[in-house]
């Protein structure tokens, strides 16, 4: 029963994109028929009022919403399939442009985030597993459980604030609008541009007005890594290896580490790459909050405006990318763990 | 498994013995009240000599094996006097009982599918135990005793830097017993090392910890279930019942003449080829909580006197050497009169497995 | 009644540690909002929509006084009120998903895992899908489309959180159905020709409903949340429908600007505080009926004297 070397990663890979053909498929169905549950039809609900009757019909001719329902399910797959996510009603907009436009700020802003939260929740999670039922277990699970608890939109309140005159942090935009003026758009990620650019001011401008959002989102993430990363340490010091070990007088703080954290941040490493679904809406409500331009702000704006177009795209955009990051993580377990490529 | 009752081991020359146990008890807290698993057990164990320890199912030999150890739950207590090396292990500091695991006690455990971290090598498992005792050794040195101890189990080299899950059952058993020889302790305690394998593999295994007498003069505390096994392997036998070691001493002589009636059903219920029909012992093990008064066997005993229900048999020498509790055996000047005649006993239901 | 009771009270009476002290500080907490959610009538100096009282307008954005406690907002409201009447339909919202959820969600489950073939792999499908969609963004998505057919109110917000969460209970009902119903005892009973409906009630049912009580606990603090980051969107219930917190802060947040803190303070401690005391019933719970995690209160060992035996005497023979 020998098996040479680290097993077959690339046939791994080609599995877990396989399977999650079909889940896509079905989220794009879900969001298609969504969009057609509410009665009348989408473009006199977005465009009611600004446009005659004759003119509607035009528009819902040109956009294909007089063909037959499964005439245009297939549109629709057939364009997402070639990455077009259609175009918006109100500005005439394709959808790929404004995520383009307004990913980027979002992407680093999420990023941000995530990192911190990692940096914070890990560690914490981590002792608090060690130490079960002390004093620091009982004050980390707290702080996990306040913040989540704690809205973005109340903590980013309190912090704007208690914390941002104080201490002279923006707290509304990515940039100040000289920064905007001087950085010029290459990668539509404004910080990347604006290290790109060698502005120094720049660069630190948008530090600045990064930080109160990106804390606030990090606070609710990390909440949530506390919680499943002391779950797991818990496990993980109750197995059968960890006994064994103990058994073979191995000094305590070495099991805790290698046997112990080591262990049990393997499937922490899935579960903290699931929260990006999470991460997700929490930027949507960062974004409100700190009136941040990114891809939640628009999608907000567009459903003010009845825009089904503009918000079927953006959505399918989203949920796609939640299913990619997903797989993505699996693969990142695969080569962490060498089991899971059996 | 058929019983081999030829062969027996030289004795070795009488010297101390490398552990001492006297009136060991080990209790668990629970929440109805104390189980007393281990209840007043007794017996000395000789250099390189193999003591096998059998019983059913919640006897308690598990438990004595890792109270020995110190390996207990939470809310355990242990009790008694365990002489190792002439140091009473029970009475040291938590730190101090920490220090001589690995180094003087070992352990092997059941169940050997999970008993290896997952994420490390082999060769980061022995690295990591050789060193935590021997800081001072290269790793050069570490990896050649690490490879002598596994050439002694069967394990190549080619294999020293894989993984535990591209190992089989048995293959692992035997990574676990060299990993806990591997530092030459003085005493090792094997909990059911073959129950989870199948029978070939069982077979090897067997073998390996026969030969660990040869190869490592350790003494062994074999635990078991299974009769056949101690026959091949052991030396001396202990037989527990309900927490108690009811009957102990030479293998060949306690399974010839067993004095105890729970050593009698044993031996009858071991399937051989002659077996014609099964016979099993009628009723459960008894409740530990609130184990019965007089001996624990006698609710189960076809021989139970009157004066088994009412006082603890007496730990005595059997004739034939070894240690017997049994009325049916003596000492008869402390049975008050009456005593002798049998026990009127209620109707037996047959109890399913469980 | 006894023996029920003694079964309740299992959580408090047999584990100690922090578990305990989560579950009995969760339910106190959960249990003032809960009372303030029945009794908000009678609790609440005012209405919530109401902006004069005696014929005398409240102020805007007032400062916390006696007369209110809390300060009054910029839409002349009293935000005592509006925060105690929150709390009504802050449950009454969770309570209907949550029911919708167990109506909808437990049938299906248990109808998936226990039949297999098409129906499940469909079902399995379609939950998974709608499971791995953000929360959010989902009950956004819902939300928007209900607008225009219900408006803004409590229906339409249980509908949209039910459409998020039902997922979750179908996949446990679903699991445990699944795995449960390989277990002998089916076999036997329909060995001895039950009908699939009554095993389903009397055995499985049984097994399945033990996982509802904490994934209803947490669900409910998590869909407090949305509800609450729906209102703070505008996508949830109108200031003049019903009070409700998240919407509160909308408002609340333009305040900050001007120094005025008692408009935000109080709505989002309000849903800290609830949503706390949720979680920690519902990890309160989980950590006292999940076996790996639970921690026995074990009573002390005692032991009595040594019964001393006299030395063994080992021959080697």
């Amino acid at each position: 029963m020998t098996r040479a070397g680290s097993g077959s990663l690339p046939r791994y890979i080609l599995q877990r994109i396989l399977l999650v053909i079909p889940m896509i498929w079905v989220i794009l169905t879900l969001v298609f028929f969504l969009m057609r549950v509410a009665p009348g039809d989408p473009v006199s609900a977005a465009l009611g009022g600004k446009l005659n009757p004759q003119a509607l019909e035009q528009r819902r001719e040109a956009l294909g919403f007089n063909r037959p329902l499964l005439a245009q399910y297939w549109d629709y797959l057939s364009s997402v399939l070639h990455g077009d996510f259609g175009t918006t009603f109100s500005d005439n907009q394709p959808v790929l442009h404004v995520i383009r436009d307004n990913g980027g700020a979002t992407l680093y802003l999420t990023m941000a985030s995530f990192a911190l939260a990692l940096l914070i929740g890990i560690p914490l999670g981590l002792l608090a597993g060690r130490y079960r039922d002390s004093a620091p277990d009982a004050v980390i699970r707290l702080f996990g459980i306040l913040t989540y608890a704690a809205p973005i939109f109340f903590v980013g309140f309190l912090l704007q604030f208690y914390v941002a005159e104080p201490l002279g942090l923006p707290t509304s935009g990515d940039a100040s609008p000289i920064t905007v003026f001087e950085v010029p758009t290459k990668t539509h990620i404004l910080l990347l541009d604006a290290v790109l650019s060698g502005n120094g001011t720049a660069v630190q401008d948008v530090l600045k007005h990064l930080i109160l959002p990106a804390f606030t989102l990090a606070l609710l993430i990390c909440g949530v890594f506390i919680r499943l990363v002391r779950v797991n340490m818990l496990q993980t010091m109750q197995t059968d290896y960890v006994e064994a070990a103990e058994a073979r007088g191995l000094k305590r703080s070495s099991v805790t580490w290698r046997h112990g954290f080591r262990n049990a941040l393997i499937p922490v490493i899935t579960i903290v790459g699931l929260q990006f679904a999470l991460l997700l809406g929490g930027a949507i409500l960062t974004e409100q909050t700190f009136n941040w331009p990114g891809i939640g702000s628009k999608l907000l704006f567009y459903i003010n405006n009845r825009d089904y177009g503009a918000v079927q795209g953006i959505v399918t955009f989203l949920a796609i990318a939640v299913v990619v990051v997903s797989v993505l993580i699996d693969v990142v377990n695969a080569l962490i763990d060498p089991r899971v490529r059996y | 498994m058929a019983i081999d009752l030829t062969d027996e081991v030289v004795a070795p020359a009488p010297q101390e013995p490398v552990i001492s146990a006297r009136d060991v008890r080990v209790w668990y807290g629970t929440t109805r009240g104390a189980i007393r698993a281990v209840d007043g057990v007794s017996f000395d164990l000789a250099p390189g000599e193999t003591l096998g320890l059998v019983g059913e199912s919640g006897c308690g030999k598990s438990t004595l094996g890792r109270g020995l150890m110190g390996l207990l739950p939470e809310g355990a207590k242990r009790d008694g006097e365990v002489l190792f090396r002439g140091r009473d292990i029970f009475s040291l500091s938590k730190k101090e009982a920490y220090q001589l695991r690995g180094r003087e006690l070992g352990m092997i455990f059941q169940e050997p599918l999970t008993r290896l971290n997952p994420l490390m090598r082999i060769s980061q498992h022995f690295e990591e135990t050789i060193k935590q005792h021997e800081p001072d050794l290269s790793k050069d040195e570490i990896r050649d005793r690490a490879l002598e101890v596994l050439r002694l189990m069967g394990i190549p080299p080619t294999r020293y830097r894989s993984y535990p899950h591209e190992f089989s059952g048995g293959m692992r058993q035997r990574l676990m017993i060299a990993l806990a020889l591997v530092l030459r302790p003085a005493f090792v305690v094997a909990d059911e090392p073959t129950t989870a394998l199948d029978v070939l593999v069982e077979a090897q295994i067997v073998q390996i910890l026969n030969d660990l007498r040869r190869n490592f003069q350790t003494s062994l505390l074999l635990i078991t279930h299974n009769v056949g096994i101690v026959a091949e392997a052991c030396d001396r036998v202990a037989v527990m019942y309900a927490g108690r070691i009811v009957e102990q001493g030479r293998v060949a002589e306690v399974f010839k003449n067993p004095q105890h009636p729970y050593t009698r059903a044993l031996m009858r219920s071991t399937i051989s080829l002659t077996t014609t029909g099964l016979n099993y012992i009628p009723g459960a093990p008894p409740d530990l909580v609130d184990p019965p008064d007089g001996c624990r066997f006698h609710p189960r005993c076809t021989e139970a006197m009157n004066v088994c229900a009412v006082q603890n048999p007496v730990d005595i020498e059997r004739p034939g050497g070894g240690r017997v509790e049994c009325w049916l055996v003596g000492p008869d000047d402390q049975i008050p009169p009456g005593g002798k005649q049998s026990l009127k006993q209620e109707e037996l239901t047959v109890v399913d497995e469980a | 009644m006894r023996r029920m009771f003694a079964a309740l009270a299992k959580p408090f009476t047999e584990t100690t540690g922090l578990a305990r002290w989560m579950l009995v500080a969760g339910i106190l907490i959960t249990a003032v909002f809960v009372v303030c959610a029945i009794f908000a009538p009678w609790l609440a100096p005012y209405g919530f929509a109401q902006s004069s009282a005696h014929g005398v307008d409240f102020p805007k954005t007032g400062h916390p006084s006696s007369a209110h406690p809390f300060g009054t907002d910029r839409l002349f409201f009293d935000v005592l009120s509006r925060v105690i009447w929150g709390a009504r339909t802050a449950l009454e919202v969770v309570v209907l998903s949550i029911l919708f959820c167990v109506v909808l969600g437990v049938p299906l489950g248990l109808l998936s895992g226990f039949y297999g073939g098409a129906l499940d792999r469909v079902l399995v499908l379609i939950m998974d899908a709608l499971y791995a969609f953000p929360t959010l963004l989902l009950a956004i998505v819902v939300s928007f489309l209900l607008t225009d057919v219900y408006g803004g109110s409590v229906i339409a917000v249980s509908v949209s959180l039910t459409v998020v969460y039902i997922p979750q209970y179908f996949r446990v009902v679903r699991n445990t159905t699944f795995s449960a119903k390989e277990a002998t005892y089916i076999e036997a009973a329909r060995a001895i020709g039950a009908r699939d409906i009554r095993i389903m009630r009397k055995y499985l049912f049984g097994n399945v409903v033990h996982s509802v009580p904490v994934l209803g606990t947490l669900n409910a603090a998590d869909a407090i949340l949305t509800l609450a980051g729906l209102g703070f969107l505008g996508l949830g219930i109108q200031s003049t429908q019903a009070a409700e917190w998240g919407h509160d802060l909308q408002r609340a947040l333009a305040d900050a600007g001007s120094g005025v803190w008692w408009t935000g303070l109080y709505p989002g401690l309000a849903i800290v505080f609830l949503v706390t005391g949720l979680t920690l019933v519902g990890e309160g719970l989980n950590e006292t009926l999940n076996p790996t995690l639970r921690r026995r209160r074990l009573l002390p060992v005692v032991m009595s004297q040594r019964e001393r035996t006299t030395p063994v005497q080992e021959e080697q023979g």
